[in-house]
């Protein structure tokens, strides 16, 4: 399965310029952008209901 | 000469039981674990266990968990057991750890951390069933609680026993403190002592403050950039095992991709000699700390002999020696047609960390955490210190899905669902864990204890037996696919293995 995938990206070694990349990244900032208000509403749905005492709470044993 | 890169991560995951005034993580992650084997692996009872046989006590130290400290209605004995999928899944350090099994690139690697995340999530919902009223598991992918405990997210990759220590302490301190600034999980606050609150509201990374030794061999205390740990899990003639305890856990597939990708990169390069400038930090360990304390990125960092570097520019020079490497002896040994892929998305990193790094708000997770902490403060008119942040943090790795805060974030994925799926029952096809996996799939009964270079078969009749599998790149499914189909008794097995 994994090989397959490869297939599709043994392309060239990443010397060559990607500017195509550039505006859909920027495109994705934009959607980002719109997205975050929706997002931030839904944080303070499923965020720990009293931050405090939850932060407080989270204690962990060291390990490696 | 390099060696292929088998790969493999181990997580400590963080563990909270809710509902009770006495939480017990070492009864919890017991609880969790054993609550998984019995819904998604019952035939293998009794189960497989972990075998000690080739580790040194002075690595393993779960033998003298103090079992008295358990809680009475659970089992008491630490669970450690090995999947159908080649993983290991056992408690540690008061910790649930998954062990992904060995993979071949840094994309299986990627595949199969995200099946441990599954594992976890299955194991949570497993657990429900057997906790009280208003009791909860709940795990969490990070390495830090906030208050200076630190757990956990190691790597491992196979190396040239050939290749001078001394080299992989140069070059790979200079890339394991650089690359924090692609594969940082970032942190509101800091943890290091004596350092205030104020001086760093957020950091690129989870672990750098608990890092005091450039070199050496603990992991849990004096935490070393570069662990000594030699203990190959292989043929110890040809092979060492870097086991690299400097990165955090990812949330990101991404940030895991690049971490592993890269890094294997670096190593191949190592073994080649191919890296041409060796970066001596006057400091290494504060350097380590500077750059995660620095979210601009452009604070320029000591060398020994006085000049000064940004860790952005280490990483550029990393990455040109890379393109040179790949061009002159190919991918064979980093990855194969994987490491092309690295390249690019590393290339494509850099440049976007050196123009903006809010560019990677869907792939790097410390921008991704950092990005959205910003737009809360700034709706909530918040200061840093506020707890919400700092359990936004926290929640940014809750393995729950509905609560997982990093999985409502549209973080690009490099896995598919179906692969994942996959991958938390399937070993890897490419490496030594096809074997393991797949005979405790058809032999599980007969397997009576398991490791990373051996199996140990009751075939019924005396004595045990036990198949050594010390190369990591044999027993592959090209290797032993047939031979497995073919056999229908262990004994079966060992006669043509024998034979």
């Amino acid at each position: 399965m994994a090989e397959r995938e490869q297939k599709k990206r043994s392309g060239q070694p990443a010397e060559s310029e990607q500017v195509e990349d550039l505006p859909s990244a920027s495109e994705s900032g934009e959607k980002l952008k719109s997205d975050m208000d929706d997002l931030l509403d839904e944080i303070d749905e499923v965020l720990e209901t009293n931050a405090e005492d939850f932060v407080k709470s989270y204690i962990q044993k060291g390990g490696q | 000469m390099a060696v292929p890169k088998t790969i493999g991560i181990e997580t400590e995951y963080g563990i909270v039981l809710k509902g009770t005034d006495d939480p017990n993580p070492i009864a919890a992650s017991s609880l969790l674990i054993n609550a998984f084997l019995m819904v998604r692996e019952p035939k293998s009872q009794p189960r497989v266990s972990w075998d000690f046989e080739d580790e040194s006590p002075s690595r393993d130290a779960r033998g003298e968990t103090p079992l008295h400290a358990l809680a009475p209605e659970i089992e008491t004995h630490l669970v450690n057991a090995v999947l159908t999928n080649g993983s290991r899944y056992y408690v540690d350090h008061a910790h649930p750890e998954y062990s992904t099994p060995e993979c071949a690139d840094a994309r299986s690697v990627t595949v199969h951390d995200r099946a441990g995340e599954e594992i976890l999530i299955e194991s949570m919902a497993a657990a429900s069933s057997m906790l009280g009223d208003g009791q909860e598991i709940v795990v969490y992918k990070n390495n830090s609680d906030g208050k200076g405990n630190s757990y956990g997210t190691h790597e491992n990759y196979l190396m040239d026993r050939k290749t001078p220590f001394g080299q992989i302490v140069h070059h790979g301190i200079a890339h394991l403190i650089t690359r924090q600034i692609y594969t940082g999980s970032g942190k509101v606050g800091t943890e290091l002592p004596g350092m205030n609150r104020d001086e760093v509201t957020f950091q690129l990374t989870q672990r750098a403050d608990f890092f005091e030794e450039q070199v050496g061999l603990e992991t849990t205390l004096k935490r070393p950039i570069i662990n000594t740990r030699d203990e190959p899990h292989a043929d110890a003639r040809k092979y060492r095992r870097l086991h690299v305890i400097a990165g955090d856990a990812n949330m990101s597939e991404v940030a895991t991709y690049l971490k592993v990708g890269v890094t294997a990169i670096i190593l191949g390069m190592i073994e080649h000699d191919a890296i041409s400038r060796i970066y001596t930090f006057a400091d290494p360990v504060r350097a380590m700390q500077q750059i995660s304390h620095d979210i601009t990125l452009k604070r320029p960092l000591e060398l020994d002999d006085g000049t000064k570097i940004r860790a952005h520019e280490v990483q550029q020079a990393l990455f040109a020696d890379a393109q040179k490497f790949i061009e002159t002896h190919g991918t064979e040994f980093v990855g194969g047609p994987v490491a092309l892929d690295v390249m690019e998305r590393w290339g494509h990193t850099l440049d976007a960390l050196g123009r903006d790094p809010m560019e990677l708000a869907t792939t790097i997770d410390w921008v991704a955490k950092y990005r959205l902490l910003e737009a809360y403060r700034e709706r909530h008119g918040l200061e840093w210190d506020d707890a919400r942040l700092a359990a936004m943090d926290i929640q940014y790795t809750d393995m729950r899905p509905g609560r997982s805060i990093a999985r409502k974030l549209g973080l690009e994925r490099i896995s598919s669902d179906a692969e994942v799926q996959a991958a938390t029952t399937d070993p890897p096809e490419d490496t030594r864990a096809y074997f393991r996996g797949e005979c405790l799939r058809k032999w599980g009964d007969h397997i009576v204890a398991a490791n990373w270079d051996s199996l140990v078969f009751d075939v019924g009749v005396e004595p045990l037996r036990r198949i050594p599998m010390m190369e990591p790149t044999r027993g592959t499914r090209k290797h032993v696919g047939t031979v497995l189909e073919e056999c229908n008794t262990p004994l079966e097995l060992l006669e043509r293995l024998n034979g």
